[in-house]
């Protein structure tokens, strides 16, 4: 018997270019960056001092102050995304989902504002006046909790933590749920908000972020020569998957098909990627595979390229590894250029970014790659969006942990 | 201090720092079905009346309150 595919049929996103799905690609194609002097908190005692904040968003002005104190930045942002894709689907977002409905969210550090804010208060007042909403708000699992109340989604719930690689691991286990006929719909997603001090000073410390704190939005430069450190960003994007037959059967519009998904883990350092990317090489082995198709059969790869020296060499070599000689001629591009990186939200913001470029037959660039690196040497598409006929588009994730994640997507 | 005070302030940190909406702020309001305030709420409702009345009320003391008005009362026989 034949597996059931996979489609979607309604994105939703906010991220450091846009507070809606259509801002995100008009700027994504024009190669803006969504990277700034970070202004939500001072930096003065901080070694890096820009992020890819997200703009123009006042969580009690959309869901007023009673509900949106209950929740965590990451949480409100979950709750922002998950609608517009609800809308986009065409569903009804004043109606309980029901038990049809699945949810499965990614996060890498969960509500880690909280967890500083608690911390703090308990320095300065003591136990006693701590958040009694701390708890609620740091776990790790608070989004997806939140999501399934606000929207009555009453099927399995998952949350994934596997760090970069969270939310690609949680659109690949939501089309096993669904290809498994477990459910006929998921709301699947991946959401973030580590633009807090303590974090990027922590990130900083191990030396994981770059430092060009006099030019934010030509920091994040991936592939390039000069690259010095991946740049927090912060955002939540949510996908509405759903069986074929329950699209058709609801006449919703189709974006395209999640044909594979494969997973992999280094282990090997707790950061460090494998030498020569060899957990990297297992997941887009096996993401070909499941899709049932060949490395001749992807048009575009959009990369992990964090802008980090160690990930985008090894990246760079496992490409070279799946795809032989066809590795020089496939478009790739790294949309972290523009966006920073969203840490756990990558993955789902990056199978969106993966879907728009199949359905509108465009790349987006590469930003600030302007110095080659000759152990990065394939097309990376750099600075300008390219117009191309696209049917298949492979997206990669990679996490702290060793946690690798790939997925294929179709056209039809 | 009156009982009225008490109200006015009781009302104010329900509608500045609980974001809830004046109108429905009353004596005979209650605190869960009215209000939305939940049991984790309640604990955040308890920190505040603590800070703003430099009191101390014990968990035992709020098992009769389930109005604001009994709630202003049990702060006004505290003061």
């Amino acid at each position: 018997m034949s597996k059931r595919r996979v489609v979607v049929t309604g994105l939703g996103t906010i991220n450091p270019l846009g507070n809606n799905v259509s801002d995100t690609w008009n700027n994504l194609i024009k190669g803006v960056s969504g990277i700034d002097h970070i202004t939500s908190f001072k930096t003065d005692e901080l070694p890096v001092t820009f992020a890819g904040e997200v703009k123009n968003f006042d969580a009690n002005e959309y869901m007023g102050k009673q509900h949106a104190r209950k929740l965590d930045r990451s949480g409100h942002l979950s709750i922002y995304a998950t609608e517009e894709a609800l809308k986009d689907a065409n569903l009804d977002t004043e109606q309980r989902l029901g038990n049809g409905v699945g949810i499965v969210f990614g996060t890498g550090i969960g509500g880690i504002g909280a967890t500083e804010q608690a911390v703090r208060t308990y320095d300065e007042r003591g136990a006693s006046r701590i958040n009694p909403l701390a708890i609620t708000q740091l776990m790790p699992n608070s989004s997806t909790g939140q999501v399934a109340i606000k929207f009555g989604i009453e099927g399995p719930s998952l949350t994934i933590t596997t760090a970069c690689a969270a939310s690609a691991n949680a659109v690949g286990e939501a089309k096993n749920m669904i290809q498994n006929g477990i459910v006929d719909m998921v709301i699947a997603g991946g959401t973030e908000s580590g633009t807090t001090a303590m974090t990027i000073g922590a990130f900083a410390q191990i030396r994981a972020l770059s430092t060009n704190n006099k030019n934010p939005k030509e920091a994040c430069k991936p592939f390039d020569k000069d690259r010095d450190g991946f740049v927090m960003g912060e955002g939540s994007t949510v996908l509405i998957m759903e069986s074929e037959e329950s699209a058709i059967n609801r006449g919703a519009n189709i974006y395209g098909y999640v044909a594979g998904y494969g997973a992999s883990t280094d282990a090997h350092h707790i950061t460090a990627p494998a030498e020569g990317g060899k957990g990297a090489v297992d997941a887009m082995k096996k993401a070909l595979f499941d899709a049932q198709l060949t490395p001749d059969d992807i048009d575009y790869i959009n990369a992990h390229g964090t802008s980090t020296p160690a990930n985008d060499k090894n990246e760079t070599a496992a490409i070279k590894t799946v795809f032989g000689e066809k590795a020089y001629d496939v478009n790739i591009s790294s949309t972290k250029s523009m966006t920073g990186h969203l840490l756990g939200g990558g993955g789902a913001f990056e199978s969106l970014v993966s879907l728009l470029s199949l359905k509108n037959n465009i790349i987006p660039p590469t930003i600030n790659l302007n110095n080659p690196d000759k152990e990065c040497d394939l097309n990376y598409t750099p600075n300008i969006a390219l117009e191309k006929d696209l049917s298949t588009a492979m997206s990669n994730s990679f996490g702290f942990g060793g946690h690798n994640g790939a997925l294929v997507f179709k056209k039809n | 201090m009156e009982l009225n005070e008490v109200f006015e302030k009781v009302k104010g940190l329900f509608v500045e720092d609980l974001g809830i909406d004046e109108s429905k702020v009353t004596m005979e309001a209650k605190l869960e079905e009215d209000l939305e305030i939940d049991s984790l709420g309640i604990v955040e409702v308890v920190m505040a009346f603590e800070d703003e009345f430099e009191i101390e009320i014990d968990d035992d003391e709020l098992a009769d309150v389930s109005t604001v008005g009994q709630a202003v009362q049990l702060l006004h026989s505290k003061i």
